[in-house]
This record gives C-alpha cells, structure tokens and sequence, in this order.
C-alpha cells in the first residue's frame, strides 16, 4: 500500500483540481487547433502536452512557479519553479542545460532530480521539441521571482547521488525511435504517449524500486493498468476485440474522452480529470486521433490469473430492477433510490452524459476505493473547448451510512455482468476518513 | 460614495436566457460582458441535487427557487379607481430568483407564435374589420413578422434542444405534427417524448373528434443531446418535478444546461450574482445610458460604466426599471399618452379534470412539457367576427407531476378534511388527468404598469402597480373554449369531470397560481408613440439600452412565452451585432 501512496502523491495532478484548470487558462494557453507557428508558440502547446503545469504550480499559485508539495513516504517533494526567472527559476538555464534536465533528470548544477520528473520518458523527446519548450519556457513564461521551497526529505532520500544509481538501471536515455512498420500516425502517437504524455507514470505498474516496468509499447506490461492511491489508471492497451483493455472503444472513442472527459461510455473521474482539463483538451484532433492510433495498436497483456466470472447477465440485472424486484436485496434498493434516475435500471447512463456501469473499470477494479470516492464526494466532469458543460455527480455520503454504500457498491461490482469483488463497511469507512475537504456538497439545507 | 467599477462594453441585467443568449452573441464580437444578477448563483450540482430537488414542501409550496416578496415584489389592482396593494405572498405568477432566472424553474412549454399573431391588429383589421376591435382594447401588431424570425426560433429550439413533431416544414403540412403552427425551416432537434396514458386516451379521442393531436413541444429532452455550443441534455426520467424546480437530472433546457458552461469559459465574459441594479443611469441629454448602479453583495453602491445596457430582467423588473430610470414615457390611462408601462398582459387559462375509477395514470411519472396537444382552435383558426371575440386558446392533456401535496385532485362534493378526505385521496389519486386551455389575453387601456404613489421597497424605490383585470372579450373567448373542452371531456367518457373557467363575474385573483407569463410594459413596436422599444427591441429614446424578454409583447399569445422570448433574443442579438456596433445609433428611424 505505502507505494501507491507515493505514487499518488507523487503525480499530484489532482491536488490541482479546478484551480489548476483556472490558472491554466490564465497562462499563455496554446488553442488547441490553431497551427503553431514560432518555437514558443509550439512550445507552448508541448507544454500542454506534458501538463508540466500540473506538478509545477501550487494551489492558487502562479503558473509554473512550483511549490507543489507532494507527500511520499520519505519525505515532502516540492516542485520547482520553471518560471525563466534567473534566480527562482530555471533563467539561467543554457538550451542543453534544459535539455539534460528534461532528458536525463539533471539540475543545472548537475545535482539529479528526483523522478518524481518523468525524465525517463521526456530522454524520447526530438532536439527541435526540446529547442520549443525552451523558446517556450524563456520567453513564453511570465518569471516569477519567489523560490519554490525545497524537498523535505529523510535520510537516505535526501541524497541526491543515490539517484544515480537508480538512472543507471531503470532510466533510458534514448532518444524516440518508431518501430518498424508504424505508420507515422502511430508512431506520432507513441511519441506522444511514451515521451511527453508520460502516461505511463500512472498507467504502467511499477516495480520494487517503484520504477515503471516498461517504458514502451514493445512489453506489454507498458499501459497495462495500475492503482494509482484510491483510483485505478485502466489499461490502455486495444488491439484486438474484446473487453480487456480499451478494445471496447474505438479509436474515435478514445480521441473524444481524451477531447473532452466523456464518451459513449464513460466519464472521467480522479487523477485523469485535471489532465484533461489542462493537457490533453487543448491537444489538436489530429494529435488526439494519433494518440488513439497509437493505444488500439497495443497487442493485450498476457493474461496474468483468470479472468473473474460474474454472477449475473446485463439482461438479467436490468429485467431485476425494472420489476423493482428488491425485497431482500438492500444493495439493489440502494440502486432504484439513489442511482437509477440517471444511470438507469440499464445501468449504461446515457451517451457522453452519465457514464455507463456496465464493464466499467473503476467499478470492476480490484481495489473499490475509487468508486467508493465517487459515490461519497461525487465526481465533476471537466469545462472541455469541445464539451464545456461540467456535469457534476452529486456526493451521496451525506445520505448513505458505511453499511449502505458497501451494499450499494457491492451490488453495481456484481451487476450487469460486472465482476468486481464484495466491498465491505470498513473499505468505505477509511475512504470516508481520508476524504479531501469538499467544496461542495449536495446536502439539503432544511432551513428556510 | 459609490464606488467605480473599470468599464465594460457591455453590461446585462439579470442572468437568464435572454442575457445567457446575449451573452454568447456580444462575446462572438470581443466585447468585454459583464453580467449583473440580483440574485444567488446557482448550478445543477449542488443546487439542483438529487434527491434534494424532489421536496415539494421546500420547493413547490415554500417557493425557494423564487424572488422573495419582502425583498421585491410590486402592488396589484383592479381598476384605476383602486387602491393597490403589495403582493406580499406569492400565488397568481412566481418571478425566478438567481442565475438561470425562471429559465430554471419553468416547465418547458416551447412555441411559436402563429404568425398572424405578431401582426394581430392589421390581421384582425383585414379579416373582421377595424370595427370588431373594441373601444378600449389597444392591440398592437408586434413590428416583426414571422419570416424574419422563423431563423432565430430554429435556433433556439436548437440550443435548448426542444423534442417535438415538426407539423408545417417549409409550407407542408406534416403529419403527427400541429398543422396549424408557422413554416419551419426544420423539424425540432429532438423527436416527442414518450407517451403517457392521458396523452394516448386525449390523442385517439381527438383524432377520433377529427381534430389534430400532436405531441407538446417539449424543453424536456426525450434522448441525449448536445447543442450547437456543445452544451449538453441528459434524457429525461420523467421524475414530475420541473415547474417550480431546477432539473436535478440536466434534462431540462435551461441557461445552465445549454448555454452558461459554454459562455464561462470565455474570458471576455464575466457574470456577478447577489448584485441588484438599482437603475440605468443615463448622460445629461438623457439620449444615452452610461452604465448601471447596483447594490453589490456587500450592500454597497457600485457605478458600472458600459457603453451598451442590455435589460435581461424579468419582464416585470424590466418595466419597473426603465420607470425608475427615466427611459422612456411612462404610459398615461386617461391620456392614452406615453408608453412606458402599457399593455401589461397575462393569459387566459382554463381547464377539465377527468376522473375514471378504472384508469391508472401514474401521475408521478411526469415531465413538464409532456402532454398531447391541439391547437384547432387557435388564433388564426377562429372567426373572431362569428364568435364575438379575439384570441384563441391550445388544448393540452399534460402529466406533469404527481406531487401530493397540491397535486390531489378530489371529486366534486369530497370533504376537505377528515376520514373522508383520506378516502376519497385513496379513490382518486392516480386516476384523474387533466384537459388544459392555454389562451391569448389581449390588451386593453386601462390594463398597465406604473410606479406605485405609496409602497416603497427596501431600497427606498417606489414599487411597480400593476392595475389589471379580467375583460369580457377574453372571458367570452374561454368560455367558447369551455364549450369545446366540456364536449372533449364528455368523449372520453370519465367517471366524473369537473370544469373550471374565468366567468364574466371573475376578478384577477392573485392568490391560486395561474401562470408567471406576465407581459407586455415595454413593448416592441413600429411608431415610438405606441412603443417603447422598435422591432429590434432597441429603446426609441436611449439607443444604447436594448430590452429583452416578454416585456415587449404587444399583448399576449396563445402560447407560453419562452420560444418566442428566445427567438427575439437572437433577432436582437443579429441586429445588435451586425447594425448597431458597426454605427451605433438609433436601428430605426422615428
């Protein structure tokens, strides 16, 4: 459990939340389909693509000034101030300073980064995408003068050296290279995928030094899905038919989730909620669809233990709830009075509007904590360019004790097909505990 | 000392639709606008939640959603001679409070108008005679016909996502839909919602009569849908609380689901909630307007300067408005003279209660624009000079909620009270429906708005009169609908039915909800003598102040107002952007 801690923490792209989406918009924003022409302007876009502003900017802090503070085991990591302020920030850097600390995770001082900064991804980055984040950085940034506090870590994390030895094995300084036989679109969206995006410092599993296990598409372990603290990053691997992975959706599927936070399927929720708020809807259609070129060419994971078989048949569930058919089954009440005026007695919700249940990877993963988030705190869709609507789930915690959304839970992990394990009290009662601070809440106000 | 706020191009009073629409519209063009909205911002989740929304007590008798009395409200009468009194309890009309204003809370009835309602004087003068209009009713014809808004209805009904049955597309008749309505250059972005029991029964019944049943067009989305701004509906679950609630489930077209996500993310547009407008403040040669003064949520007094005013209030506050501010003639009963206040309008409603001891309705399976309706009896249908009268009504059987504290419809003669009453709920509840008549009101003299001579608010403002009452020509219009709903009633064949008609012996009661379809005041126009605003809802005399909404109906439709509210909100908005900035300036000539 402790390094899923870390890793949650360590991505901290949610603590951003909304006010990472407001600061973003306040920044030199890269529009999404215009063609970009200067380095900076370019830059500003690459920028986008890796979300820098995620870990790079504090609550209601400015724009790329650090500060960030990231909890992990060892110690609080803060990020850094990347504002081309001289002193502050990164204004000083020389192009190939900027380059060795993107690329191979060195400070201008030669000190090593901690890979909380997905260096061994940025190492594919081409040198003319590395000339753009610079003009970009340099020129496009505002400077901001206040210094980022430094780390917080215990012995023997503080020390920096130690980190080498850790590059030496697990980092890979390569350049990007496509495949041979990748059409330019997927390999375009590797690129993306494998080097910017860093979608596989949430989505690949991590090994015993809490590296990632892969680092591109040729094992399969890269993208095969991990927990990531309370939530679950699915596996994005969809070559082939089926339901494992993204092979349910379709290639237009994956390039309007990552557009906009919702599809004809599902809606996001969790960690992957500022990302699209800040990265990936500001990316072009054509980046998007090469993004999605790029997943659905993934073969599967090799099948690890058997596939769990569910109970039921989406049939069956769905001809249970509209007969209302409840009388000692508390979790499917649960349903009918709280959940199926817009999820439906279906469960599939209603395209690009309330996500489906059915086969869902939140409700089916291993570990319940995400869902049980969303049905306590409630989830909100990102205001997206294309989809600037955001929908909101309401909190449901005000209203169900431990007991009831455990049966609640238990109920949708096991219907319509779904195959997800039984959630006990306990499970909801330490999500309930280590609920962020809510900003809003649902609950009736019964004075007038 | 007020303190100065930074200039804006272009500041909007209130944050409903027609200020949502706006808003979208002068941003397309880069002005800087600011919305002021009297009350508290508001949004699907949390406000709208499920399940807090489906409390009837909290929301449809208790009213939280609505403007408060003590905090605004305006005096009523009767007739000239009357002493006004404040409307200090909400019943007859309930003004919405807070951004997305009544847009939040309406059923979501959307028509247009018939076109020769738009032009219903010279339409009556050419069918019937100038002579069959009488001495005191003062109907206008609105200055804009059909043709030229047909557009801006499309759009509309495309942005708020009507589920309909087009029955008129580009002059030919359709069938399913209403054969009565204007040419459509499209059909409804959305098909009819699904049908209830009532719906069914009402539309073999009518077909049956040889009338023509057609499905309500409906701001209730029967499918999922995304609008031209990307915005987006949920299907309806047909819950039954729309009137009087904010849609807990984004099924409901309002500002918030179909337009204000989109106007947020623009940078050029900005909106603050609790701030009320206290007036338009005008230069000294009172021709243009500076800005507006409002009481922030501090209570404090603040000037926004702007070079454009756009009046996005309720009707009513945008009448009281303009009187308070000095835009405009106020309008004189005994003259005949000014304007401003004139032809205040409402709507003649009526209806049947059908009760069958076999029928199952299952009203809490509901929506507010579901229904079945017929529109044989319209304006443009009815020969004013056979029948006596000019307007004319649409029928519908909707099922819009089953809610139990007000929706417990008894049989004549049950008790009010006691075992009986509990019996006679237990026979009756689930197995009535309704037959409703939704008619014009025409305008008269002596029907009107002014600052009232004795009532002040907290703000020390006189408060708007309003001197309104029933008149025989519409009475004799509802009582002909009485006779067709009597006989439709009949056909159905209910164990029992019960009518329920304005007589010639009805005084304008303003406790019994009625409608909040409150009109006219500020009406559009050919001839500044008889107007306030012209037909592109620019004020004659202040050319930099447009007015929004229902206000400016010369009188009212048959309809509920909101589609063509919507769709003169983009008219203006067309005019606005492609006239006005380019040269500012009066759009049409006195």
């Amino acid at each position: 459990m402790t390094h899923r801690i870390w890793f949650h923490a360590l991505l901290g792209c949610g603590l951003l939340g909304a006010t990472g989406a407001a600061m973003a918009a306040n920044s030199q924003s890269a529009d999404s389909n215009a063609p970009a022409q200067t380095a900076e302007q370019r830059g500003a876009y690459l920028a986008r693509a890796g979300d820098c502003v995620a870990c790079h900017t504090a609550p209601d802090g400015k724009p790329f000034a650090g500060g960030l503070k990231i909890d992990s085991p060892f110690g609080a990591i803060i990020s850094t101030n990347i504002t081309p302020d001289p002193d502050a920030g990164i204004g000083n850097y020389t192009r190939d300073q900027f380059a060795a600390a993107l690329r191979e995770g060195k400070r201008a001082d030669g000190a090593n980064l901690y890979p909380a900064m997905p260096y061994p991804s940025y190492a594919k980055l081409t040198d003319e995408d590395i000339d753009a984040l610079y003009a970009y950085f340099m020129n496009g940034v505002e400077p901001v003068s206040e210094k980022a506090p430094e780390s917080d870590l215990s012995f023997p994390f503080n020390q920096r050296w130690g980190i080498s030895l850790w590059n030496w094995v697990f980092a890979d300084a390569d350049a990007f290279e496509p495949e041979q036989g990748q059409s330019d679109e997927v390999a375009r969206g590797a690129y993306l995928v494998e080097g910017l995006g860093h979608c596989g410092s949430c989505h690949t599993p991590r090994g015993f030094a809490y590296q990632e296990t892969a680092l591109d598409g040729s094992d399969d372990a890269y993208l095969s899905g991990a927990a990531l603290g309370d939530w679950w990053a699915p596996n994005l691997r969809g070559s082939g038919e089926g339901s494992d992975g993204l092979q349910g959706w379709s290639a237009n599927d994956i390039a309007e989730y990552l557009a906009t936070g919702r599809n004809a399927h599902s809606a996001v929720t969790g960690e992957m909620t500022s990302v699209i708020a800040n990265s990936t809807s500001h990316l072009t259609d054509d980046d998007l669809q090469a993004i999605a070129a790029y997943l659905k060419s993934l073969q599967p994971a090799a099948e690890e233990s058997e596939a769990k078989q569910s109970q039921t048949t989406p049939d069956q569930t769905e001809q249970m709830l509209t007969a209302a058919d409840v009388d000692g089954k508390p979790g499917a009440r649960l349903y009918l009075d709280n959940c199926a005026a817009c999820h439906f007695a279906s469960g599939k919700g209603a395209p690009q509007v309330f996500p489906s249940l059915v086969g869902n990877s939140l409700v089916n993963a291993d570990d319940p904590s995400g869902m049980l988030h969303v049905i306590l705190a409630g989830a909100r869709l990102p205001s997206t360019p294309k989809k600037p609507e955001a929908l909101a789930m309401p909190d449901f915690g005000w209203r169900l004790s431990d007991e009831e959304a455990a049966q609640l839970a238990t109920f949708v992990r096991g219907a319509w097909g779904n195959h997800g394990d039984k959630v006990t009290a306990d499970q909801v009662a330490h999500v309930r505990d280590n609920l962020p601070e809510q900003k809003e809440s649902s609950k009736p106000d019964f004075q007038d | 000392m007020a303190k100065t706020n930074p200039h804006v191009d272009v500041v909007m009073i209130g944050l409903g639709w027609t200020s949502s629409i706006m808003g979208m519209e002068l941003t397309d063009e880069g002005l800087s606008v600011l919305a002021l909205e009297r009350g508290p911002d508001q949004d699907t989740v949390p406000d709208f939640a499920y399940p807090k929304m489906a409390d009837e007590l909290t929301y449809g008798v208790r009213y939280q959603l609505m403007q408060r009395p003590a905090k605004s409200t305006l005096t009523v009468r009767h007739g000239i001679q009357d002493l006004a009194v404040p409307y200090r309890s909400l019943g007859s009309f309930l003004p919405g409070n807070g951004v997305g204003g009544a847009g939040t809370h309406w059923n979501g009835h959307t028509w247009r108008p018939q076109p020769n309602e738009l032009r219903l004087k010279s339409y009556v003068e050419e069918n019937f005679g100038a002579d069959i209009i009488p001495d005191e009713m003062t109907i206008q014809d609105y200055g804009v016909t059909y043709d030229e808004l047909e557009p801006h209805f499309d759009r509309f009904e495309k942005v708020a996502g009507i589920s309909g049955k087009a029955g008129n597309l580009n002059g030919e008749i359709q069938e399913g839909g209403n054969p009565f309505e204007g040419w459509r250059s499209d059909d409804y972005p959305l098909p009819p919602m699904k049908r209830t029991l009532n719906d069914t029964l009402f539309r073999d019944m009518a077909a049956s009569e040889g009338l023509h049943p057609f499905p309500l067009p409906a701001a209730n989305a029967s499918q999922a849908y995304t609008n031209p701004y990307g915005m987006q509906l949920a299907p309806c679950n047909y819950c039954g609380f729309c009137e009087r609630y904010g849609c807990l489930n984004y099924s409901k077209s309002s500002p918030q689901t179909c337009v204000l996500g989109a106007l947020k993310q623009r940078k050029n547009f900005a909106y603050r909630a609790n701030c009320e407008v206290m007036k338009v403040n005008l230069a000294s040669d009172g021709k243009t307007a500076t800005g507006v003064t409002y009481i922030d949520e501090n209570g404090d007094e603040v000037i926004q300067p702007a070079d454009l005013v756009i009046m996005g209030a309720y009707s009513l506050h945008n009448v009281h408005l303009l009187l308070l501010s000095g835009i405009g003639k106020p309008y004189d009963p005994i003259s005949g003279e000014g304007v401003v206040g004139k032809n205040y309008a409402y709507q003649m409603n009526g209806g049947a209660t059908l009760y069958f001891k076999d029928k199952h309705f299952n009203p809490f399976i509901g929506a507010g624009a579901n229904g079945e309706t017929l529109n044989d009896f319209g304006v443009e249908q009815i020969d004013f000079g056979q029948e006596g009268f000019i307007g004319g009504s649409y029928f519908n059987a909707a099922m819009t909620n089953g809610q139990p504290i007000r929706n417990m419809p008894l049989p004549k003669g049950a008790p009010s009270w006691g075992a009986e009453w509990k019996q006679a709920v237990q026979e009756t509840y689930g197995h009535t429906m309704t037959i409703g008549s939704h008619g014009s009101n025409m305008a008269y003299r002596d029907c009107y708005l002014d600052l009232d001579p004795n009532y002040t608010d907290d703000h020390g403002r006189p408060l708007m009169r309003m001197t309104f009452n029933w008149k025989d020509n519409d009475v004799r219009m509802t009582q002909f609908m009485k006779q067709k709903i009597d006989a439709l009633s009949k056909a159905l064949g209910p164990d029992d039915y019960k009518l329920s008609f304005k007589d010639f012996d009805s005084q304008y009661d303003v406790r019994p909800y009625q409608t909040t379809h409150n009109v006219g005041g500020a009406i559009m126009g050919s001839d500044p003598k008889s107007s306030v605003l012209n037909r592109y809802l620019q004020t004659w005399d202040v050319h930099n102040v447009f007015v929004m909404g229902a206000s400016a109906f010369p009188q009212n439709l048959q309809y509920n107002p909101t589609g063509m509210v919507g769709g003169l909100t983009y008219w203006a908005a067309k005019a606005i952007r492609e006239q006005y900035l380019p040269n500012p300036g009066p759009l049409v000539q006195a």
